[in-house]
This record gives C-alpha cells, structure tokens and sequence, in this order.
C-alpha cells in the first residue's frame, strides 16, 4: 500500500515538475504567435460589414479601424500587414470563434463589458473607439430627443449585443412600453427599419453613422443626440496566452502613442534620428522593445511604416469617409479627447 | 459457443465504439474549456435573462429566468409548428385532391402551385414574404379596414380582442354540447347498426353545437365584447394600434412560409394516397349504389390515409425543424432567443446547444409518437 503512495507521488512530482518546465518555456515563446508564424498570417474575426470599422469593398479588400488593428498585429509578427486572414462573423457567433481558437484575434466593434472579460474565457486588450448606444429616427417623425418616445415605439436591433439590454434598461427606467425586434445580421435590421417596420433603430452611434450611408436616403434619418450607454469598443483575445495578449494590445498602443509623438507612416523611418528617446524607442532605434513578445527590435516601427498611426487610420477610415468627422472623445488627452496609453518604454 | 460470441462480439464492439466516441469528445471538450477557463454548468438557466422579446404567449419579462425565457421561447416555436401543420395539412388536401380533378384548369394550377412553392428554397420564400410581400403594406396611418375591424399594416395584423363575461359559462355550455355530439354519434351508429336507419347526425350536431352556446348569451348571462384596435399617433409620422391583438409580421410571414412550402409536400402525400387505391375498389363501392361523396368518405379515404399518414408524419417533422429559420427574419422563436441571445449574454454555448438540440429531438420524438398512434388505429386490423 504505502509502497504503492511513495511511486504515486513520485510520478505526480515527476509530472508538477514536466508541467513548471513547459510553462516556463511556453511564457518565451508564445503557442498563438508561433502557431501564427508558422502559418504566416493572422486570423482575424471582424464584422460582416460596418462601413469605417471592418468592411469589404468589391474585390475583397479589408478596410476599417478594427481591420488596422488585426493589420497592425500582422505587420509586428510577421512583418507584413498584408498577411492576415479575415474571418467575417455575426454577433452571436464572433465569441464562440476565438474561444474554440478558430481566430485568434477579435477585432469586430466589441463591448468590453465585466461579464465578457471574466465569464467567457476572453481578454479585452484595450480600447480602439470609445462609443455608445444611440437611436435614429426618421426625420419626417419630428422627434429630436428620446423625450419625444412613446408608449408602444417599435425598436429594430441586433440580437447578442449589449445594445439589446440596454435598451430595455433604458425604456425600463423611463416607463416606456416598446416591442423589440431584434435580427441576426446587421444588414437585416437596416432593411427592416428603412422599410417602415421600427420607429427607430438603435445600437452603437458609431454603428449608426455608418449604417446611415447603406440606407436608400440617408438624409431622411437621424441620429438622435442622447447616448444612454458607454460602448468602449476594442480588440479581444482567448484568455491564457499573456505573450500573444501583450503583443495586440501594444500593438494598437504603439499606433496610439505614435499618434501622440508625430510618428507618422511617412515620416517613420526619419525618426530614428530623433533627439527624444521616447519616440526612438517607438521606432525601434533605442533599447529592446520586442525582445519580451519574442520579436525582433524594429515591429513597432513596422506597424507604423506599414498601417500608420492612430489618427492616420480614423482619417482614412472614419473621418474621410464621412461617417464621423468629428474626433469627439476618440481623439488624444493632449487635444482633450481620452485616448491614453500606457508609455512604451 | 463459437456462435454465442460471433453474435454477441459484433455487438459488443460497437458500443465500445459509441463510449468511445463519446468519452473522447466529451473529455476533448473538458480540457479544451479547462484550459480557455469556461465553467460548465447549468445555473445560469435560474439568472435574470434581462433582455426583452418581442411577441410571448404567456407573460414574460426581462427580469424573468433563462429557464423561462427557454420556456416563453419554445412556445413560440411551437405556435408556428402548430399553425403551420394545421394551414399546410388543410392545403395539402385541398390541392392534392385538385390534382387529380377531371378539371382541366384546376387539375393544372394545382400541378403548377405544387412544382412552384416546391421547387423555391424554404429560406428564400421566407425573406420574398417577409421584405417583399409584407413590406409592400401600408404603414399603420394609411392602413384600410379588411371586414371593418381588423388593419393589416407593416407593423403587424391588428384584430379585435374579445372581452368576456362569465366565460365559463359558455364553456361548458359548448363543453356539453360536444359530449353531447359524441353520444349522438354512438347511438346513430347503434341504430344503423341494429336497424339499418341513418339519422341525420350532421344536423343535429350543427344544431346542437350553436344553439347551446347561443343559450348561454340569452339566459347565462353570458356578454362578449369587442376591444377595436384605434390608430394611435406617437410623433409626426410615427403610428401604431393601440388595443385588440397584435399579429407581428414576423409570425405571418413565417406561417405562410412555412405552411405554402410544406403543403406541396403533403398535397403530393395525399395524391400518392388516393392514386394508390386500385380502381376496383372505386367500382365495386360505385356497383353497390354508394355516391361519389360515400365512395371518398367510406371507402377510397379510409385505405388512402394509411398510405398518406407516415410519410405526411415526415412533412410534419420537416416543418417543425424547419421554423428555425425563424432566426431570420426576427421571429423570437427558441434559436433566436435561446440559441441566439441567451447563448450570446451567457457564453454557454454547449450547454445551450445541447439544450436546444435535445428539444428538437423531443418535439420530433412527440409528434412521431402522435402520428404512430393514429396510423396504428387506422391499420388494416387482421382478424
């Protein structure tokens, strides 16, 4: 008996130490980014299209802020930001494709809410647009505030969002009677609403802005000025991969702080000249940056070279194509805004 | 002995096989949640769902459990199957006798209604009734009467509600007046029996069955009214009924989706059916005086629905899992709600899967058991 005990523990010991053995050299060497590197792109999951975040054009180009940040990932890990892989997902389907490891970033206008960063096995890396719930109506309805709603409104909206909860929250607090009618998809709950089924349209105003453009007059809706919800939106990865974790997450910091610095796409590769060594260090010309995430010295400077700096890509993908000129709170604490990162250093 | 374990080893390995497969994804899926750090587990079915559903049977509300979200959801599911079994049975023979009809013209557009609705996918005749039929409605403000009360808008079917007083009472006056049409039924069977007489069983119980109730309004002290649906104005352009019942169009559509594509499939069973009866029979029934009414009703239907019930039990199940495609066109049935926002607020997809997909198997395994019973009461009994 006790013989049997002493071999028992003996193999259990022999095991915890196998166990400390493989964690320690598995936090070098990140399992995401080696099984990336072997594949050679990234698998990204972004929306099945929202004009400014993740949309496709005609021949299958990606193109978004949420898009840059799976762009951004590409560049670091794999040196070109060309080489990623986008998976189109709906709501309901985006959380199950990171946890089973089908993705392995999410970058798809995402709320980082408590539930979904303890309960689901994910990890909110940080935020890439600062949002919230908003609700359109027809211009012709006369109402300008969501004072004017009343008993029995009809509302369109998506399933498997926060946006479904918040807004009963909302009609809740205020008394309001309201049927909700919630689709699948996106493009659903537009046609739905353009064709007269809903009163109003309510998700994320950013969602909204977009959206507009699809409609067949946009200038018949608006968007009203409330916002009953904060919708911090950002990139998510599985839980239990730190390496892989701090790798997105300063991936979209390093395109932030680019932003603070002046660092820009054209103007990258002179900086590793400059005098300020914060800045030499955001290109890779000062100290050993990537040798933690186990990349080489030059990813961050890549990353900017390759998808440019924070207020390049809301330019490109969200100011010029008129959904949201106005940087509001998405612009840097230095020019009032609250985009604040972490120094890299 | 040798031929013991020949016939039992074959079995033996195959279930070794099935827990094999089954120990081996169920452990996969162990670890792999162990490791993504995801807990299973059911207590989350006695949390707040906190989301809100469009149109429910019974009374729900956000701050109810995920059990009884489940619960409000599946009777969703199973109203639509129900209308849908009931509109496409009701169609089904209804074009499926038109297509053996002397008519020219009849016969014809019945053959063109069955290749028609057969041959388009279910998905399809949902998205052209929901965004393209229901969508060329008027809006609430511009909807005309159909029968004077009821409004068919692009938000939904208004009806007239019934106010009831002492609804009980006309209850049971229609309660014995049902009993009452069973016990003339055995006693008229009786009497033909004994005697050869036929009573007119269908006047009576026509008769019975509405003045009975019609008793109640006078001397029960039995009132009903009528809750009309009243346009009501919420901003400029913005209208809505208030008052009477809400049909959503989500429910039409579906319903008339699901009921149109299934009753080709039926009307074909009951085709099969009736054709399948040699025309001896039809004869023989003709030469000992029977009218073509008495021939269809005593002696083709009684030897067709044997043919016609297991594979119209088929239909019957198809429809059922086919209101899943409810999910696309906002209809809150069980995978839209359950399997769809549950799933999403939650994070437990197995559980919820695993849910959903055994009450699939349920619904499926009733209505088999249902139609079994009735094809067994109908068989050939041999004597």
């Amino acid at each position: 008996m006790f013989k049997h005990l002493k071999q028992l523990t003996s193999l259990f010991a022999m095991i915890a130490v196998l166990f400390a053995f493989t964690t320690e050299a598995m936090a070098k060497k990140s399992k995401t980014l080696k099984n990336t590197q072997k594949k050679g792109f990234v698998r990204c999951g972004v929306s099945q299209g929202l004009p400014g975040f993740s949309n496709a054009d005609a021949s299958g180009n990606w193109t978004g802020i949420d898009v840059d940040v799976c762009r951004a990932v590409a560049a670091a890990v794999l040196g070109d930001a060309n080489k990623v892989k986008f998976t189109p997902l709906s709501a309901k389907e985006r959380f199950t494709a990171l946890t089973s490891g089908e993705i392995d970033v999410l970058a798809r206008n995402t709320t980082w809410t408590l539930s979904r960063d303890a309960d689901i096995g994910l990890t909110f890396v940080g935020v890439n647009f600062y949002d919230g719930q908003g609700f359109m109506v027809r211009k012709s309805s006369g109402i300008t505030s969501v004072d004017q709603f009343k008993n029995g409104i009809s509302a369109c909206t998506n399933i498997g969002t926060t946006t479904e909860l918040n807004m009963r929250d909302f009609f809740n607090s205020r008394g309001i009677s309201y049927e909700p009618v919630a689709f699948e998809k996106a493009d659903e709950v537009v046609a739905a609403y353009d064709a007269g089924r809903c009163d109003t349209y309510t998700t994320d105003k950013s969602g909204l802005a977009a959206q507009r453009t699809k409609m067949k007059n946009p200038d018949e809706h608006i968007v009203l000025p409330e916002t009953i919800s904060k919708e911090p939106l950002g990139p998510v990865v599985r839980q239990g991969d730190a390496v892989w974790e701090d790798i997105v997450r300063w991936s979209l910091n390093t395109m932030i702080e680019a932003e603070e610095y002046g660092i820009t796409s054209s103007n990258a590769d002179s900086m590793k000249t400059s005098d300020n060594p914060q800045i030499k260090r955001l290109v890779g010309a000062e100290g050993e940056m990537g040798a933690a995430f186990g990349l080489d010295n030059e990813w961050n400077l890549r990353i900017i070279k390759q998808v440019g700096n924070y207020g390049e890509s809301y330019k490109r993908n969200i100011a010029d194509t008129g959904i949201l000129p106005d940087r509001g709170p998405n612009q840097l604490w230095t020019k009032g805004g609250i985009l604040y990162v972490p120094p890299a250093r | 002995m040798n031929n013991k374990i020949k016939r039992i080893l074959p079995q033996l390995l195959t279930i070794l096989f099935v827990v094999f497969v089954f120990g081996f994804f169920t452990i996969n899926a162990q670890v792999n949640m162990d490791n993504r750090g995801i807990d299973f587990g059911f207590g989350f079915l006695s949390q707040e769902a906190s989301f809100d559903m469009q149109f429910t049977l019974l009374d729900y509300d956000g701050q109810d459990s995920y059990l009884w979200a489940y619960v409000v959801a599946l009777l969703n599911t199973l109203l639509v199957s129900f209308l849908g079994i009931i509109f496409c049975t009701i169609l089904g023979v209804v074009i499926g006798v038109a297509r053996l009809s002397q008519n020219f013209l009849i016969k014809n557009s019945a053959a063109w209604y069955v290749e028609f609705f057969r041959n388009i996918p279910l998905l399809l005749q949902i998205f052209f009734w929901y965004y393209a039929a229901l969508r060329a409605l008027p809006l609430p403000e511009n909807a005309q009467p159909w029968f004077g009360v009821t409004y068919m808008t692009i938000k939904g079917y208004y009806i007239p509600s019934m106010i009831w007083e002492n609804l009980n009472v006309f209850m049971s006056c229609l309660i014995a007046a049902i009993v009452a049409i069973i016990f003339l039924r055995v006693y008229a069977k009786k009497i033909q029996e004994r005697e050869g007489k036929q009573l007119p069983v269908l006047y009576i119980s026509l008769a019975l069955i509405t003045i009975l109730p019609l008793l109640s309004f006078l001397i029960g002290g039995v009132t009903l009214d009528f809750e009309m649906p009243v346009l009501k104005q919420l901003a400029q352009t913005s209208f809505i009924f208030e008052g009477g019942i809400a049909l959503p169009p989500e429910l039409i559509a579906l319903v008339l989706a699901l009921s149109l594509y299934t009753s080709t499939f039926v009307a074909e069973c009951v085709r099969a059916g009736i054709q399948g009866i040699s025309k001896g029979q039809k004869e023989a029934a003709a030469s000992v005086g029977l009218t073509p009414n008495q021939i269809l009703k005593l002696v083709i239907m009684p030897q067709a629905l044997r043919i016609i019930i297991p594979p119209t039990t088929n239909q019957y199940l198809n429809l059922t899992k086919n209101s899943s495609l409810a999910a696309a066109i906002a209809y809150p049935d069980l995978v839209l709600v359950f399997a769809g926002t549950a799933l999403m607020q939650t994070g437990k997809a197995i559980e919820i899967v695993g849910i959903t997909m055994l009450t699939y198997l349920s619904i499926s395994l009733a209505i088999a058991a249902l139609m079994n019973w009735y094809n067994k009461r109908i068989e050939i009994k041999e004597k």
